[in-house]
């Protein structure tokens, strides 16, 4: 068991409470993964400002200050600001994504990289995910879009690092609810083709493979169809980028997931309770996603 | 109790004109279960109006008298499990397993119901007025469940007895695997599970199916309705299947 929630929001005027409706979304599922959780937010302005590149990290035993200078001796001129949510450190500077993470991998050594890109930033922890939420700062956060996951763990170990959304390419971010069955086989077709893996978790090779289809070309939704055909097991996933939000289940549908829809909003959540509190709900279509069918919306 | 909009107290007479009623918003389902579990709960209250139910699990669960529980709004897993008696009305959707192993009386839900609805249930009637999700009926074992709308895969799932009526389509194996259960769909099927056979609609299924769509208040002719059930071929071990063991 595990509980995912996500609301992608149509509406500018509801940005600033992001935060706020995320929070109240995963307390909802805490029963569902007491463990650890981890939460995606697009578009915050105080840890992914515009017109900057950020990385999201777990850092071990190195302080935010530490992170700062380093970072700032490694890439000279581009002011790298540390917002520091807990057991995750978020960093922006002035540079591409790319660089930063090149920069981080090189001057923090025994730090994971957990997220870049954009407009994205991954928290993750160990911990009930209701204080997480409040390590995370999380109610304070803004932005378009956000994804959260709370996880009872059951094939690999209870760390931070192995905490979803599993975020692999730039402003991506899976999260899983299930246990995929074939997956040491793909992990390994993947590896030959030249993907790196952070952990040992089944879903890691989920979101691997999606960024390997995104990497090729295709979009999200065509990308979960191939995940689909390919992938055994049980899964119901929520697959973001910066500008989609994507919901699929696998053909025996026992993973919950509700879908909420109003033209302010898109929700999605693993019980319908998480999205009790959401604004307008009362007058959303509400539906359970079918089976190996793919539903995307675009920002 | 004192967390209840209405509490057990004071409950009296007047009762039987206006419902008890509990707001979950200021009140834990705990609670109410407990009171709806008093032994002395006909004589307190008969009728019972619950609000925000904001999909909280395990509402009204395993009553065991001849009370009325309407709920104002989508309730969680497992609302009305164990029903035996009461009637029990969800003015909203249900999340997974609604009545499931239910043993008696009625449970309404007047949206849809999510997976496992009915499951295991021994008895008394469930009526979906929307859609019910997969394994809809999943090893009904005598229970009776009337969807207004269509059902997800593999419903009926080794139905052991009762009728299962789909007023609208059917999802993918239906009744896999079914021993005594009856089927009564009006619409389509995707495809049929295994052991699972289209059978002739004679008189006596069209009364009884008549007699299951006004308890349950549809409005379908049963003469549009096809009735399945079990080839019975899984029964019994075929000597010719040996070198698949």
């Amino acid at each position: 068991m595990c509980g995912i929630v996500g609301l992608h929001l149509r509406e500018p005027s509801l940005y600033p409470r992001l935060g706020e409706l995320l929070t109240g979304m995963l307390c909802q599922v805490s029963e569902r993964g007491p463990d650890s959780a981890g939460v995606a937010v697009y578009g915050d302005p105080r840890m992914s400002p515009p017109g900057r590149a950020t990385v999201s990290l777990l850092t071990g035993s190195l302080t935010p200050d530490d992170v700062g200078t380093r970072l700032g001796s490694a890439l000279p001129g581009t002011a790298p600001a540390v917002v520091d949510a807990g057991q995750t450190l978020v960093v922006n500077a002035a540079t591409t994504s790319e660089e930063l993470v090149a920069a981080a991998k090189q001057v923090l050594p025994g730090s994971l990289v957990i997220g870049f890109g954009s407009d994205l930033a991954v928290l993750k922890g160990v911990g009930h995910p209701q204080t997480l939420a409040a390590e995370f700062g999380l109610a304070r956060a803004e932005g378009w879009q956000g994804v959260a996951h709370t996880r009872m763990a059951t094939e690999s170990a209870v760390t931070p690092a192995h905490c979803h959304p599993f975020s692999v390419g730039p402003d991506q971010c899976l999260v899983h609810n299930g246990s995929f069955a074939n997956h040491a086989t793909i992990r390994r077709e993947l590896v030959a083709g030249g993907s790196v893996f952070d952990s040992d978790n089944d879903s890691e090779v989920g979101a691997r493979f999606v960024a390997a289809q995104l990497a090729a070309g295709y979009d999200l939704e065509k990308s979960l169809k191939l995940l689909c055909e390919r992938f055994d097991g049980f899964y119901t996933l929520l697959v973001s980028t910066r500008d989609s939000f994507a919901v699929v289940r696998d053909a025996v549908a026992c993973k919950p997931a509700v879908i909420a829809e109003t033209p302010q909003w898109v929700a999605m959540a693993s019980e319908y309770r998480a999205l009790a509190g959401l604004p307008g709900v009362e007058s959303a279509r509400i539906f359970e996603p079918e089976p190996e069918e793919v539903y995307a919306w675009q920002r | 109790m004192a967390a209840l909009s209405t509490p057990l107290e004071t409950v009296d007479e007047f009762r039987e004109v206006e419902p008890a009623a509990v707001d979950l918003s200021v009140c834990e389902v705990r609670e109410l279960n407990a009171a709806l579990h008093a032994r002395d709960v006909v004589e307190k209250a008969a009728r019972w109006r619950v609000s925000s139910p904001d999909g909280r699990h395990n509402i009204a669960v395993g009553l065991d008298a001849g009370i009325e529980v309407e709920i104002d709004g989508h309730v969680g897993y497992y609302c009305a499990g164990m029903n035996k008696t009461a009637s029990v009305t969800v003015h909203g959707n249900a999340g997974v397993g609604v009545a499931e192993n239910m043993m008696s009386g009625t449970v309404r839900v007047r949206g849809n119901a999510s997976q496992s609805a009915g499951a295991t249930a021994h008895g008394g009637l469930l009526v979906v007025e929307g859609s019910a999700a997969a394994r809809c009926g999943i090893s009904m074992k005598g229970v009776d469940i009337v969807v207004g709308g269509d059902v997800g895969h593999m419903s009926a799932f080794m139905g052991q007895a009762g009728r299962l009526v789909i007023c609208g389509d059917a999802g993918d194996a239906l009744g896999d695997s079914l021993y005594e259960a009856r089927i009564y769909l009006r619409g389509s099927v995707k495809s049929l599970g295994a052991d699972c056979v289209e059978k002739e609609m004679r008189g006596e299924h069209l009364a009884e199916l008549g007699e299951l769509l006004a308890a349950a208040g549809m409005d379908a002719d049963p003469a549009a309705f096809r009735r399945y059930g079990s080839a019975r071929t899984l029964y019994n071990f075929s000597v010719d299947h040996a070198s698949s063991y």
